[in-house]
């Protein structure tokens, strides 16, 4: 298998450059890209990209792997690799720390900018506050997210206006909270997002469902919020 | 946040803007080329077909609906590419040209047409 691999160490290069690497990968099974990057990493220690709980939970691997985003460790090498060839590079769009980790700031901004926690004015019940099943239901294919930034880094729209457009992993969550039967503040997330930016940028290419590593569909979440937006303005 | 240069000053008012000119460009197109199918063209049809009121003021909503829509299209365009990233730190200056730029070729492709269109009634 022939690795070309984004090598950026800032304290050293001077720019960002493509390093070739040749390994060998046993016929048996397959390996998910994380396993081979560990594989790299036994033979070059200074390699650095993060991880953690290496089965798409924590969302820390997210790459791009031969132009795609996804995480390293639940994506196979068959499915990416393309002629024996695999190209690894960091999430685009975001600034590099170095080599394959990327510096995530600007994407918990606009994370935190929509208030991702439930929002009740109401004095709090003596337990919990509880929702029917049919309004549970409508948080599915919401609250899954695991903030890996795949479908944000996918975005052109994130790319040119990262510190105005929400992105779509923020947008998913924003509507996670509009949807919530138990949120009574409504009228004020809306209110933050009519901007000609926040939302309203997203041209609808579908880059973030494509890249979702989960199978989320933000570019739906938008299309809810959207059309939030107009029956309120109605 | 409510950019000045947007045309509704808020995302929604331009959203909207954006589809209700898209159907009435949509419609014009049609009725245009509906005309164009149904007979043989001349200058005497034409003249005829543009000058009746109600195609003269059907007219002007398309113009003024393409004057609205491409300017929303524009500032958009604009406000997506000419960026601080890519044009360094007079990328304000820049956004100023090309948005000046942009009015006053809106701005002309209004006036224009609209000249044409109720010149057609002398």
């Amino acid at each position: 298998m022939r690795i070309s691999l984004y090598r950026y160490d800032p304290d050293a290069d001077a720019a960002p450059r493509m390093e070739n690497l040749e390994l060998d990968i046993p016929g048996v099974g397959d390996l998910m890209v994380l396993d081979l990057l560990e594989r790299l990493k036994a033979i070059d220690p200074s390699i650095a990209y993060r991880r953690s709980c290496r089965e798409g939970v924590c969302g820390s691997d997210g790459v791009n792997m031969n132009g795609r985003n996804g995480l390293a460790c639940t994506t196979p090498v068959s499915e990416v690799a393309r002629r024996g060839k695999l190209t690894l590079r960091p999430l685009p769009g975001l600034p590099v720390i170095r080599d394959l980790v990327v510096d995530m700031t600007q994407f918990y901004r606009q994370y935190e900018k929509i208030k991702p926690f439930l929002q009740n004015e109401d004095p709090p019940p003596a337990r919990e506050r509880l929702q029917t099943p049919e309004d549970r239901e409508k948080l599915n294919g919401l609250y899954e997210c695991i903030l890996c930034a795949c479908c944000s880094t996918s975005c052109p729209s994130f790319w040119w206006n990262p510190e105005k457009f929400v992105g779509p992993a923020g947008l998913l969550q924003a509507y996670r909270f509009l949807a919530d039967s138990r949120d009574t503040a409504t009228e004020e997330r809306l209110a933050e997002l009519e901007d000609p930016f926040s939302v309203f940028r997203c041209r609808g290419i579908m880059n973030c469902v494509s890249a979702c590593p989960k199978g989320l569909n933000p570019t739906r979440a938008i299309g809810k919020i959207r059309t939030m937006l107009v029956e309120r303005g109605i | 946040m409510t950019p000045v240069a947007s045309l509704g000053r808020s995302g929604l008012a331009d959203f909207v803007l954006q589809r209700a000119t898209a159907v009435v460009l949509a419609a014009f197109a049609l009725c245009v080329l509906g005309w164009f199918l149904a007979a043989p063209v001349n200058h005497a049809r034409l003249a005829a077909f543009f000058g009746t009121l109600p195609m003269r003021a059907f007219t002007t909503l398309a113009i003024l609906a393409l004057a609205a829509h491409a300017w929303i299209g524009m500032w958009t365009v604009g406000t997506d590419y000419v960026r601080r990233h890519y044009f360094g730190r007079r990328h304000a200056l820049y956004l100023a040209i090309y948005q000046i730029g942009c009015a006053a070729l809106v701005f002309l492709y209004l006036v224009w047409p609209l000249a044409v269109v109720w010149g057609v009634a002398r």
